[in-house]
């Protein structure tokens, strides 16, 4: 658990991000809400196409423009909005005060640069460091990630690392500039069940240490699972529940927070019936109208399919975009 | 080594014996070892053991499961047991026939009986095929069906694995993932399979899309009478969808139980931390759970350690495992283990599970 105070960090209102395809506009996002706090572990959960790596990449324009677009929206982080900054500003924070972490480090390290070199340059380019003070930097950091002889290991090529240890390299670039915040796009999703392990372990105890906010975006409800303070559920580009862990795992309240932890096979127990959520994900290329679940939901009525549903607040943090009151058995 | 890997008898006895106990396959010592060539007369430098010295049976009717993380030779094992890749040693038994001895000919007679399903259903179905045409090529080269007839089955495929029959003449790039691995299935069962390979089918697909596909697999088991190989690293849906489970690490078989016993008394240390790396959808249980974090990266399988291959990453090894193979031995009734260490006395739950 990250330590927590009041303090935000970040604040998205209203966001949009489109791209304009062969076929039609794909909306992707689609009006996003959400605070981040300092020191904050936030999960953001979802599947493939429900906007949310590509909310995350849109508030450091690290989609291509175009095809991509943003629509509408601020993201406010120190007092400046991240969608109205000019790319020079922009170059500042990427990297320096807001880190990322993608999925594949294979493909977001430079494979003819050694791991060294890339560390060093990331500091050099954010800070006023030396070449001799960035190496012995970068040096740090690389045992602070738990690489195994750090120094030898400065001077290997990305593809002399395995899959664990590139993720690692990635994690201490992310680190290289004590960013406020860390955005991590799937970071264990290319990793071996035991490597993933270290990885979280390696993050866990990181975050403790260093209080910077993280924000790990995931497709996987157990790995956020024991990491972060607060989730956002996200569907069809808009966040449909936000909750307190604890919170969101023990009394879920939107129909596909329920139905993700209902279809999911668990190690701990055996015999329970998988349930499946019926249907297929939505077609982004159609304007949404309504919530876009409606068609998936076993409580939809017609109000669903014609009124996009707000957001209700269920307890102090938990909030959920839906028409129908589960615990009532009724609409809201 | 025994001959019969009788593993269907439950530990404690409290299940019924009402399971199907005929072995429908039965693999021994089976090898493949790919050779690493180099230089620029591409002479051979060294061997990668992708499958070293495997062995196990499966029962007819039941799902074994094949878990292991990459390198570890769950796929190679699969391919080679299905003869889609070359066996570089032991034997297979196909429901009696050795399928090493077979023939080209005799071989495509008896492929019909067994089928695959692959992991990535965009990359699997040819993209100029309609769906009509990718479930009947089977039946086209294995069957002397009128077309009249083999439409009439390719309708009850597509309505057996939960399709529409006018999805018929479409193309798979107008199916959504978990609709594409449907097709898929149906080709597989196109030809009344026993037996089918199922290599990683949910892997590729979203969480709320794998439970929809599992359940279809099972449905099917029940009606078809189907035998799953089925391989994977979800170490979670396995649980769910398997009757025994053997864990690979680097070529090698390291455990092989019954599902209850496999996850609540793992033996070997290996499946203890597998178990212990796994996170589980609840937070109060996550941050109470002790785990087991396995320190390093799997060795490569061209060069791997002596003695026991998991010794470089074990928590509990020691000089004997880096000098003697341990031995593939029953420990408990029906629980198969390789390790020097193994204790079957130990408490459930002991090590790498977790406590509340």
């Amino acid at each position: 658990m990250g330590r927590l105070n009041n303090e935000t960090v970040l604040d998205v209102r209203g966001l949009r991000t489109q791209f304009a395809t062969q076929d039609g506009t794909v909306h992707a996002v689609n009006g996003v809400d959400f605070t981040l706090n300092a020191g904050e572990f936030l999960g953001v959960v979802g599947e493939s196409g429900s906007g949310k790596s590509v909310t995350m990449m849109s508030l450091l324009k690290l989609i291509p423009m175009p095809p991509g677009e943003i629509a509408g929206g601020s993201a406010m982080f120190d007092n400046q909005d991240l969608v109205e900054l000019t790319p020079k500003d922009l170059r500042t924070i990427r990297g320096g005060r807001i880190g990322f972490i993608f999925q594949d480090p294979m493909t977001s390290l430079n494979p003819v640069i050694t791991v060294g070199k890339q560390i060093t340059e990331a500091i050099r380019l954010h800070t006023e460091a030396s070449k001799a003070e960035a190496k012995a930097r970068a040096l740090e950091l690389l045992e602070l990630v738990g690489i195994p002889d750090p120094k030898q290991r400065l001077k290997n090529f990305p593809h002399e690392m395995s899959g664990g240890m590139r993720q690692r390299v990635m994690i201490a670039m992310a680190l290289a500039c004590s960013p406020e915040i860390i955005i991590a796009d799937e970071p264990t999703t290319a990793l071996d069940v035991t490597i993933q392990a270290q990885i979280i372990d390696q993050v866990r105890n990181l975050q403790d240490e260093l209080g910077t906010a993280v924000i790990w975006i995931t497709h996987d409800l157990a790995v956020v699972a024991g990491l972060a303070d607060r989730v956002l559920v996200m569907y069809g580009g808009r966040v449909v529940e936000e909750a307190r862990v604890d919170v969101l795992y023990s009394n879920p309240q939107h129909p596909y927070t329920k139905g993700l932890l209902n279809s999911l096979p668990r190690l701990d127990q055996q015999g329970h019936e998988l349930i499946p959520i019926e249907g297929q994900p939505p077609n982004m290329l159609t304007e949404p109208v309504g919530c876009a679940f409606a068609p998936r939901c076993e409580y939809a009525f017609d109000r669903c399919y014609s009124e996009t549903p707000g957001y209700t607040e269920i307890a102090i943090g938990q909030r959920v975009a839906c028409h129908f009151d589960m615990n009532a058995g009724q609409p809201r | 080594m025994t001959n019969t890997l009788d593993t269907t008898q439950p530990a404690d006895g409290a299940e019924p014996a009402a399971r199907p106990k005929e072995v429908l396959v039965k693999i021994r010592g089976l090898k493949r070892h790919f050779p690493v060539r180099a230089g620029l007369i591409k002479r051979q430098v060294g061997v990668v053991k992708a499958v070293d010295d495997v062995t196990f049976d499966i029962y007819r009717g039941e799902t074994l499961g094949l878990v292991g993380e990459s390198g570890s030779g769950k796929t190679t094992t699969g391919r080679v047991l299905l003869r889609l890749d070359k066996c570089d040693g032991g034997s297979i038994d196909f429901d009696g026939t050795d399928l090493l001895s077979l023939g080209t000919s005799d071989l495509r007679d008896i492929r019909p009986r067994m089928q695959t399903i692959f992991q990535d259903p965009h990359a699997c179905l040819n993209p100029r095929m309609t769906v009509a045409s990718i479930i009947g090529e089977p039946l086209r080269e294995h069957t002397k069906l009128l077309s009249a007839e083999r439409e009439e089955r390719i309708h009850d495929l597509l309505k057996l694995v939960g399709l529409a029959p006018d999805h018929a003449n479409r193309y798979p790039h107008e199916f959504s993932g978990g609709q594409r691995q449907r097709i898929g299935i149906a080709r597989a069962i196109a030809l009344n399979p026993e037996f089918i390979v199922c290599d990683e089918p949910i892997a590729a697909l979203d969480v709320s899309i794998q439970a929809q596909v599992v359940n279809l697999m099972l449905e099917l088991q029940e009606e078809l009478g189907l035998t799953y190989l089925f391989i994977s690293h979800d170490l979670s849906m396995v649980r769910h969808i398997a009757d025994r489970v053997a864990v690979m690490y680097l070529g090698k078989v390291v455990e092989l139980a019954n599902v209850d016993d496999l996850y609540d008394r793992p033996l070997h240390p290996y499946t203890q931390a597998l178990q212990s790396a796994v996170p589980v959808p609840d937070p109060i249980l996550e941050r109470s759970r002790e785990r087991v974090i396995l320190e390093g990266d799997i060795p490569s399988p061209s060069n791997p350690p002596s003695g026991c291959r998991f010794r470089t990453r074990c928590p509990i090894a020691t000089e004997k495992c880096e000098s003697v193979e341990p031995e593939f031995r029953e420990l408990r009734a029906g629980q198969w283990v390789a390790c020097h260490y193994a204790d079957p006395d130990q408490q459930p739950n002991a090590g790498g599970e977790h406590h509340v």
